[in-house]
């Protein structure tokens, strides 16, 4: 079983077998991202779909339904009013999804830190896979942040998480809580 | 295949409820083979749909998953039996859970009496047109269902457009088809192949004024069936989310979408075989090329060719034309299309009431007809030339590249292709 992979984390210790691997190889080369933007942000995030930094090439394209996305790009600053419609749509997103952070004010609030409308931080809101820093972040670290969600998904145990062995990752709004 | 039962029925000796269950057994495989065809068919239209996407904005496209990306539909395909299947808590479960098949059953079943080549058919039947017809339009069945199912305003609308905008649309279509069917005599795909010939003037897209425009029509209308830009309004993001699958999810949704992909072969293969000859070969007669293996496969490629030219248009009109509105839509079937259709209908009945089969008028309209269409062809060759001239561009396309997009990282390449509008630097002689 050379193409085991052990995976040591909070989790426990993990084993991603041969057809894991395989599976997770189709996953990460179909990222639908969500087509989504609360703020500047979207800007940049729009520019990673163009000719520079060609996001199909990885196969990554645009949903704009949420039933068809496998990531959702938190793009901009989350007034408070927005937070609600984020929570909707990540619980509207079928499993399994993923969640970047793009840009300061979607990681800690930024530029708007204790302002009294916007929201501290996107995983207050939604569980963030990734963060990236940067007002705004360019196109390329955008890129980079997806293909950090590949390899996180190419370590991940998917059929022990499918059978139930493994919890899900922890969600700041479980499911039968209310909504910020 | 009729054929092949009654050779093994005789040869195995079988009883009368034996050959029944032998026949069942083939049309069942049929079914099989048909099927695995069109789907693969379908995966390959994604790749070249995103390949092309890519050229057209100056992108590659997907390049990953395989040689050139061309696995990427197994990747997708695989990634959406893995998604979650959604099923919303208001939807109207049977109707969301089935709507996706009278989709994928409307399109895949046509596949049956598409003639990939002489011999290579499903089923070669008396009434394959009427079929054609028929059968395709259980789509429309489908995708109400799932906006109806689906208990979301967004897909309702979507649903509703889809089956105005079809149902509207499938009057020039058949009529279209209709002109073509009067002029053969007969709805057997196979019989209206073999009543061309190889040549142009043979076709009876160049036979006749009135089929030349009966194709257009025909293929705007069968454009507008697909739900395809620019008449994908059903599907419009701008305005519907997603439209008619906004709320599908998984292999729910990928059985639209590779419905929706079928589609456009199965409408490049319908105009392939009415309009362009089919599989027919230039200077080989369908006796010739019957015996043959050889002729039987160029038969299939110039064939496979002809549709894939089909294709290749209709992707490109996605990537090219922006969306129409609902009232141009139908003013554009029921003012324009329809009646033009039902023109080109009695024109050709006309015609072959009036000009004898064979005659020295109907060659030369033939040939008057293949020299206008080869006089446009060289006209939008010299246009785009011009354009391009004009704009310093240079002609790109390369389906297959590879690697890094070429315009976004090679200053070279940049200058070269698009000297005229480069910004200069401050103090660069220009």
């Amino acid at each position: 079983m050379s193409d085991v992979l052990v995976e040591r984390g909070p989790e426990g210790t993990v084993a991603v077998g041969a057809i894991d691997r395989m599976l997770n190889l189709c996953r990460e080369h179909s990222l639908w991202y969500l087509l989504f933007g609360t703020a500047c942000c979207a800007i940049e995030l729009m520019q990673t779909g163009g000719p520079r930094t060609d996001a199909d090439r990885f196969g990554m394209v645009f949903r704009s339904t949420p039933r068809q996305a496998d990531v959702m790009i938190l793009a901009g600053t989350i007034s408070y009013k927005m937070a609600s419609r984020i929570r909707r749509l990540y619980d509207q997103m079928a499993d399994y999804k993923y969640v970047i952070s793009m840009g300061s004010c979607a990681n800690t609030g930024g530029l708007f830190k204790d302002s009294y409308a916007v929201v501290q931080g996107g995983d207050l809101i939604v569980p963030v896979d990734v963060y990236l820093p940067g007002c705004p972040p360019r196109p390329e670290s955008l890129l980079e942040g997806l293909m950090l969600i590949q390899q996180k998904i190419e370590r991940e145990p998917w059929l022990s998480r499918v059978r139930g062995k493994i919890p899900p990752p922890k969600d700041p709004w479980p499911e039968g809580s209310r909504c910020p | 295949m009729r054929a092949l039962a009654e050779y093994l029925a005789a040869s195995w000796q079988l009883s009368p409820l034996g050959r029944e269950l032998l026949s069942a057994g083939l049309i069942l495989l049929t079914a099989i083979v048909v099927f695995a065809v069109a789907l693969l068919i379908a995966a390959l239209l994604t790749w070249l749909e995103r390949r092309v996407a890519g050229r057209v904005q100056s992108r590659v496209g997907p390049n990953r998953v395989g040689p050139l990306g061309l696995l990427q539909w197994l990747a997708d395909g695989l990634k959406m039996i893995l998604k979650e299947d959604v099923v919303p808590a208001a939807a109207d479960r049977p109707l969301f859970l089935l709507a996706p098949y009278p989709v994928m059953i409307g399109v895949f079943a046509a596949f049956a009496t598409v003639p990939f080549s002489q011999l290579l058919i499903a089923a070669d039947l008396d009434v394959g047109v009427l079929y054609l017809i028929a059968v395709t339009s259980l789509v429309v069945v489908g995708i109400l269902m799932a906006g109806w199912g689906s208990n979301n305003k967004w897909s309702l609308l979507g649903g509703i457009r889809s089956a105005a905008q079809i149902v509207a649309y499938e009057v020039p279509a058949a009529l279209a088809l209709l002109s073509v069917v009067v002029m053969a005599g007969t709805l057997s795909l196979q019989s209206i192949v073999a009543a061309q010939g190889g040549w142009p003037w043979e076709w009876y897209l160049l036979r006749t004024p009135f089929g030349f425009v009966a194709f257009f029509i025909y293929f705007t209308a069968a454009v507008a069936e697909g739900n395809r830009t620019p008449f994908d309004l059903p599907e419009a993001e701008s305005e519907l989310v997603a439209g008619y699958n906004t709320e599908y999810s998984g292999i729910r949704f990928g059985g639209f979408f590779l419905g929706e992909f079928a589609n456009i072969y199965l409408m490049s293969a319908i105009a392939s075989a009415l309009f362009f000859g089919g599989w027919q070969i230039p200077g080989v007669t369908p006796a010739e090329q019957v015996g043959s293996v050889w002729w039987q496969a160029l038969g299939f490629l110039v064939f496979v060719a002809k549709a894939g030219v089909g294709c290749l248009v209709v992707i490109l009109l996605r990537w090219t034309f922006p969306r129409l509105r609902v009232d141009q839509l139908t003013a554009l079937c029921y003012r324009y299309l329809a009646p033009g259709a039902f023109l080109c209908l009695v024109g050709n009945a006309l015609w072959i009431v009036l000009v004898p089969a064979g005659s020295l008028f109907e060659r030369m309209v033939g040939y008057g007809m293949t020299a206008v269409a080869a006089a446009l062809g060289l006209w939008f060759v010299l246009r785009m030339r011009r354009h391009m001239v004009s704009t310093g561009d240079r002609l790109d396309l390369d389906l297959f590249a590879r690697g890094h997009t070429r315009a976004a990282f090679d200053p070279a390449w940049q200058a070269r292709a698009y000297g005229r509008f480069r910004r200069r630097r401050p103090g660069e002689a220009s």
